[in-house]
């Protein structure tokens, strides 16, 4: 049947075509039934898809491309496609452009090139009359949207905004939020018409806005209080849950800067949660309750009762049968938790029941609330549970979850909850039992800084620590994978450090030499030696007959120890030898007699304390280090990869590194542990030394008796076996044990047991204290006894916890304290390392009046009529109130400006200067009448500016006139000149060809004594056009700099596609400043034309470089001003006057701050002196006097620099 | 903001994957992976929530996901997301995918991996939450569908002729996903 039936397919096929290649269908077919050699027949179907999408026909095309985005789904690259998908998306059919368009939003992104060729396809299909290719383009945008289409679009977007269709605004309120975030000059002016659509007619629109207005807020909270009350509005009329859900979770987010705010919430919040049926709201709710708890600090009236609520609410849903609802109890539970652990604490049983769940998520979540819940009393109680729950417990992971949160209780705070150490170290140890924790390391550290800290614990501890010692083979029997091990690092240290403490040296000294030390790691093995030293120190000093006593223990010490030479780790080996020779040494004195004591103590003098973790950070650096200087020759990028790159490779390391213990149980290898080792070898090696060091190393191989080489492997085999051998008697005498357990016969004390004790000790604590209450309470009456039992209650505590002494903290070098300003590295690590947040940006106070209406389209290289302009300058700076607020206005917009430039630099092609300012920087107003005189192009004036006008009037009606209540009075000249230091660069056209338009913007560069030229090249044909190349004739004063040959700069890698912009840098050195020069420059370049050869084309052209270019914007401080002037190093004078007619003073003062680069000094009603220095560093001060016109009076050091720089300006303002 | 939206079967082979963030294939690929490993250890009866952790880069990621039969749906959201919402979002999301495909099944999903994807644009876009109600997104993709109807016409007409002699060779279609009860606190 089926043989026939794919007969009749065939056939089918052969007559009817092309049509009928593979469709989606097949291809799934195809995929599945080949499951043995999938990634090979989806290659072929790649080859044929390639085929079809070179074939003309769209319906074949539009099946390869929507067989292409199946592919992507299971990861196949198909980016090389993009041209065509796009061809896809062009269609006319709404079938196709549908598989075009999903394929796009599936596989571009932001930095697909061929992004630029789509701009007028996507503003074709916003605007289309079908509202379902509107809706396919917007939500395809959503995806792929980029900073060049979200300028370009922006305009059409928020037309869009008032369309009849609520299926069209809704996609366009949520696709401005993707506008804003790519391009955030947006937000400003298209906001008013974003919150109008808060109140739109239909809710989904209106959903759609608070989502948009929720996402940004959430980012920037503070500038969106403004429309707390329209969204109280919101909260109290709409019956949209997740309408509600989303303006709860935002009061969330403003309460903790408004608090007024939080305390008009609590009411109505109450009363949803009292009211509401559905769970997430109620869960919402509580939510934003407890933020709102949180960020009030005073009490409000029934605060208490507003708690109570939200944790009986809590309650419920903990106890529901719901994991769901469970889970997320837990987890508001613990908000609480940090601001008023008492409430929560009355809940101790069900948050210690649902450590039992079966449920991993909700018992971590569990674990998690128990740390803020413990306080002295019930600390024994809860981690008792938790001893248990570990005992209970499957799988690893929950149960190193529990040990290290039994840790991080107990030792919170320094051990400020813990009243008996004594407990607290045979908790320590019977952790030790557990099977296969990675948390070894952790008890061990836990032990030495409990012995460090605590004094008082140092004997238990020490002869807990011995019967660990003498059961060591426990650990080596241990599974593997554990780092149990771990623990005898601690149990050696502290029974050798505190060897006075020990009951019975000499029984923990034969434990320590009888155990096969090296079967493990390193470190352990290192620590070992060095304190059986210790032991044997104390034995001989503590002994009454010194002399044959120590001859006894010092002759079997040294039999044992030859045995640890065989240690196959680098530094145990060498410790192990140092002991040795140093019993050795003390032999010989004993023979001799000429012994003493003394001499072997100096070795471990003096007491080791804790050192604070900050303590490094706080030595002060000698002068003359400096740390970032390379000791050695850096390492080469190459050499580079053996450097582990994450820093936190190495803290992770630390005490017990990962490396070594992969040596662990592994045959003892030198070699293998050198080779270990080598990567953190920083220093770069030539071959040379390389050669020399294996030479050398080679000799002393030969020379050293305890390296293992492979001829004679066998005698060293031997020998471990010996070792092994004695051990193995050894261990044959003890009892034989359980796996993993150490024998209960021994006087390892349980917690249990001081656990039970310590309850025993309170129940006689409170007996003793309610009979004293109560002989209290006979003579005092009722009233008072609820009192006294109160105070007695604490009476108990203090009486109950001793206090122990605790050595908190750590030692500081001397000069410095703990509280010192706290190093934020790790903080400095995180914002460098994190992704650019394009919400940054976005911080933009969006209540401040619209004075600057930034256009939005690239419409904004159209000229204004001037007399808008002035007019709007005149309203913007006859008050200074309001010009205060310009100015502040335009501090964040150049801020994010700049950090869209940032961002920009991401994005591949853009090579060429980190410098660039972005392509259609903002003009503010003054700036636009420079614009005036350069010649835009017709055409682009014709296309763009019946848009541009249109939106630029209508945000000018829309804008509301907000009074900005924060606005200072007094106005301060210096601070708004520093806000415009980053000012847009101007472009100018200075030439075109029929396929080039050229603009340039001159900037002094960041180095000393350079002009950075950016030109703008614009693209006029459709062809690609590359092989750009710039040729500049150097003059006297000016020099090309990076040339790739002779006065020449080319731009291989640059093309720059039809219709497209691209920016090319060009670099001078500038030696003299007097006069304004013209540069004849030739530009060629090559089109691509696809029809015929490629044709080569040049440009000539003078580039301009006038004296104004050669200013660089400084600020100066008023005082150094006033300096500057009185002394006599401005030497030169100039004076210009401008005729009142043609400009009004604060307009000249604008212009001269913004396109010659001056910066105010100092400002009253009509004068100003202004400051700016020349890229050689020569100062420029300027008097401005407005009285019938306007004087300039000019100082300088520079003669002819001066002249022709006022000169300019007259001409200018001609 | 919802970041990604997963759906993948029991063996761990995508049935749908749309990242609101770009991210390289082989990128989208491990967290696939990453997410099959946290989610398919997990037993039918336990919360739908899962801490992310750095699964998608930043920290701030939470998974949120429901199993069905042998689809999991799994959608990573940021913190500004309600975890019920979004779990009532998948309900909406596969009740949806019930109306449109007739008794959806897992080979609906594998055939029309295109169709789900249009059916998910009118339900979330850009990450945002459209619409949440089941009829308008029934309707508007019976409509769009429509316009492919008409647009294909006669021309379409062999297609479909050919596409119905191929349906004969499948194997018979397994209706196995089985919405179950719906919380009605949670509904909206």
């Amino acid at each position: 049947m089926s043989t026939t039936m794919d007969q009749v397919v065939k056939k089918a096929k052969d007559s009817f075509g092309p049509i009928f290649d593979k469709s989606l269908h097949d291809l799934v077919r195809g995929i599945r039934s080949h499951k043995d050699d999938e990634s090979k027949f989806i290659n072929e179907a790649i080859d044929e898809i390639k085929q079809e999408l070179k074939q003309e026909n769209m319906s074949v095309k539009a099946n390869a491309v929507n067989k292409l985005t199946y592919l992507q789904m299971l990861g196949y690259d198909i980016s090389w496609s993009a041209f065509n998908i796009i061809e896809v998306m062009s269609s006319n059919k709404f079938t196709f452009k549908r598989i075009g368009y999903l394929a796009a939003s599936q596989c571009f992104h932001e930095g697909t090139d061929v992004l630029m060729l789509t701009t007028n396809m996507i503003r074709k299909d916003l605007n289309s009359s079908s509202m379902y290719e509107a809706g396919l383009a917007m939500s395809g945008l959503s995806c792929f949207i980029n900073a060049d289409l979200a300028r370009d679009l922006a305009n059409d977007i928020m037309s869009l905004l008032s369309s009849t269709k609520p299926y069209i605004r809704k996609r366009a309120v949520l696709l401005l939020y993707k506008v804003f975030l790519n391009n955030p000059d947006a937000l400003k002016p298209a906001f008013p018409r974003l919150r109008e659509k808060l109140e739109d007619q239909d809710p989904g629109v209106q959903a759609a806005a608070v989502n948009v207005i929720c996402e940004l807020a959430r980012r920037n909270p503070k500038n969106y209080l403004s429309l707390a009350p329209i969204f109280f509005r919101l909260m109290t009329s709409s019956t949209n849950n997740w309408v509600l859900i989303k303006i709860i979770k935002l009061f969330g987010a403003l309460t903790p800067l408004e608090p007024r705010l939080g305390k008009k919430l609590i009411e109505p919040l109450t009363n949803l949660i009292h009211s509401t049926s559905a769970m997430s709201l109620l869960y919402e709710c509580i939510n934003t309750v407890i933020a709102v708890l949180v960020s009030i600090s005073t009490g409000l009236p029934n605060h208490e009762a507003s708690i109570q609520l939200c944790v009986q609410k809590l309650r419920i849903l903990i106890e529901d049968s719901d994991q769901n609802l469970k889970y997320l109890g837990l987890l508001a539970m613990s908000k609480i938790l940090q601001t008023h652990p008492k409430s929560v604490q009355a809940h101790n049983d069900l948050i210690l029941q649902c450590l039992d769940d079966k449920d991993e998520s909700i018992r971590l979540r569990a674990l998690g609330l128990l740390s803020g819940m413990v306080s002295k009393k019930n600390l024994m109680e809860i981690v008792r549970k938790l001893m248990i729950h570990m005992h209970k417990s499957e799988g690893s992971h929950y149960r190193d979850e529990l040990l290290s949160k039994i840790i991080g209780v107990c030792s919170q705070n320094d051990y400020q909850y813990i009243a008996n150490f004594e407990w607290y170290v045979s908790i320590l140890v019977e952790l030790t039992r557990l099977e296969g924790t990675k948390h070894g390391g952790m008890i061990s550290l836990q032990l030495l800084d409990v012995a460090v800290r605590v004094e008082s614990i140092r004997q238990f501890a020490c002869n807990q620590m011995a019967i660990l010692l003498e059961n060591a083979h426990v650990f080596i029997l241990g599974s593997n994978s554990s780092s149990v091990a771990e623990v005898l690092y601690a149990a050696a240290w502290i029974c050798g450090e505190f060897s006075s403490s020990l009951k019975e040296p000499e029984k923990t000294l034969e434990a320590m030499l009888n155990t096969k030390i090296t079967s493990f790691p390193g470190h352990i093995q290192s620590v070992y030696y060095q304190n059986i030293l210790k032991v044997i120190t104390h034995i001989i000093i503590s002994s009454e007959n010194g002399g044959t006593v120590a001859k006894d223990l010092v002759s079997m010490a040294i039999t044992k120890m030859s045995v640890f030479l065989s240690s196959g780790d680098v530094e145990a080996q060498e410790r192990a030898s140092v002991v040795l020779n140093i019993l050795k040494v003390v032999l010989k004195l004993i023979e001799k007699s000429e012994f003493n004591p003394n001499e072997l103590t100096v070795l471990f003098d003096g007491v080791l304390n804790p050192v604070a973790s900050k303590a490094q950070r706080k030595v002060a650096i000698p002068n003359g280090l400096d740390l970032d200087a390379w000791i050695n020759d850096p390492p080469s990028e190459s050499e580079d990869e053996t450097v582990p790159s994450n820093p936190y490779e190495y803290s992770k390391q630390g005490l017990f590194s990962d490396d070594q213990r992969e040596n662990y149980y592994n045959a003892s290898n030198l070699s293998s542990n050198t080779g270990d080792n080598s990567p953190r070898q920083y220093t770069e090696l030539t071959s040379e030394e390389l050669d020399k060091q294996r030479e050398t190393r080679k000799q002393s191989e030969h020379l050293n008796p305890f390296y293992i080489k492979e001829t004679k492997k066998s005698k060293s085999t031997a020998q471990t076996n010996v070792s092994s051998a004695i051990l193995d008697s050894s261990d044959r005498s003890q009892p034989a044990m359980s796996k993993g357990t150490i024998p209960a016969g021994l006087q390892l004390v349980s917690s249990d047991q001081l656990y039970r004790q310590s309850k025993i000790d309170q129940e006689n604590h409170r007996l003793k204290n309610k009979s004293k209450a109560d002989s209290g309470s006979a003579k005092k009456g009722k009233k008072s006894t609820r009192k006294t039992d109160s105070a007695a209650a604490d009476n108990v505590d203090e009486n109950l916890y001793p206090a122990i002494k605790v050595t908190r903290g750590g030692e500081l070098p001397e000069g410095a304290t703990e509280s010192g300003n706290e190093d934020n590295d790790e903080e400095k690590y995180v914002g460098k390392n994190k992704k650019y947040d394009p919400h940054r940006a976005l911080n933009i106070d969006l209540s401040e009046p619209v004075h600057v209406v930034p256009p939005l389209a690239p419409a904004l290289a159209v000229p204004e009529p001037i007399s808008t302009v002035t007019e709007q300058l005149t309203t913007a700076t006859t008050k200074t109130k309001k010009k205060k607020k310009t100015e502040k206005d335009e501090k964040p917009k150049s801020k994010s400006k700049r950090e869209r430039t940032d961002y920009k630099q991401l994005s591949p092609g853009d090579e060429e200067d980190k410098r660039v300012a972005s392509p259609t920087p903002l003009q503010p107003p003054a700036a636009t009448s420079t614009i005036v005189e350069t010649t835009v192009p017709k055409e682009k004036v014709k296309k763009k500016k019946p848009k541009g006008k249109e939106s630029t009037t209508e945000t000018l009606t829309s804008a509301p006139l907000v009074r900005d209540i924060m606005g200072d009075d007094d106005i301060n000249p210096m601070s708004s000149s520093n806000q415009q230091a980053n000012e847009p660069a101007i472009y100018k056209s200075i030439a075109e060809s029929e396929h080039l338009l050229i603009t340039s913007s001159i900037t002094p560069s960041s180095s000393p004594a350079q002009l950075d030229v950016t030109f703008l090249l614009k693209n006029r044909t459709s062809s690609i056009i590359n092989q750009i190349d710039v040729h500049v004739i150097d003059s006297m004063s000016s020099k090309l700099l990076n040339t790739t040959s002779p006065n020449h700069v080319s731009f291989p890698s640059i093309s720059v596609f039809p219709h497209a912009e691209y920016y090319i840098h060009i670099y001078f050195a500038i030696t003299a400043i007097s006069f304004p020069q013209k540069l004849k420059t030739t530009l060629t370049y090559t089109i691509n034309k696809p029809s015929s050869e490629n044709s080569k084309e040049t440009i000539e052209f003078k580039l301009d470089l006038p004296c104004s270019q050669y200013l660089i914007k400084k600020t100066i401080d008023s005082n150094a001003f006033a300096d500057l002037m009185s002394s006599s190093t401005l030497t030169s004078q100039s004076h210009i006057n401008i005729p009142s007619s043609s400009q009004d003073f604060p307009s000249i003062l604008k212009i001269l701050c913004q396109s010659y680069r001056f910066t105010v000094v100092d400002q009253i009603a009509s004068a100003a002196s202004l400051y700016s220095e020349s890229v050689l560093g020569h100062p420029i001060a300027l008097l401005l006097k407005s009285s019938n016109g306007i004087a300039i009076d000019g100082k300088s050091t520079e003669m002819h620099f001066l002249s022709n720089l006022l000169e300019e300006m007259k001409n200018f303002f001609k | 903001m919802i970041k990604a939206i997963l759906i993948f079967n029991n063996s761990a082979k995508p049935r749908l994957v749309k990242f609101f963030e770009h991210y390289p294939e082989e990128v989208q690929q491990r967290i696939l992976r990453d997410t099959y490993q946290l989610v398919s250890k997990r037993d039918d009866n336990v919360c739908n929530f899962l801490e992310g952790g750095s699964i998608l880069g930043d920290n701030d990621c939470r998974l949120i996901y429901r199993h069905y039969a042998t689809l999991y749906f799994i959608f990573c959201v940021d913190s500004s997301e309600s975890e019920l919402g979004i779990l009532d979002l998948i309900q909406v999301f596969v009740e949806t995918l019930d109306k449109c495909f007739e008794n959806v099944c897992e080979l609906d999903l594998i055939f029309h991996a295109d169709k789900v994807h249009y059916i998910l644009q009118e339900i979330c876009f850009g990450g945002m939450v459209l619409e949440t109600n089941l009829n308008e997104v029934v309707a508007r993709v019976d409509e769009q569908s429509k316009m492919e109807k008409q647009e294909a016409g006669i021309s379409a007409a062999p297609a479909k002729a050919m596409t119905a002699l191929k349906e004969m060779n499948l194997p018979q279609k397994i209706k196995d996903i089985k919405l179950p009860d719906l919380n009605l606190n949670l509904r909206f």
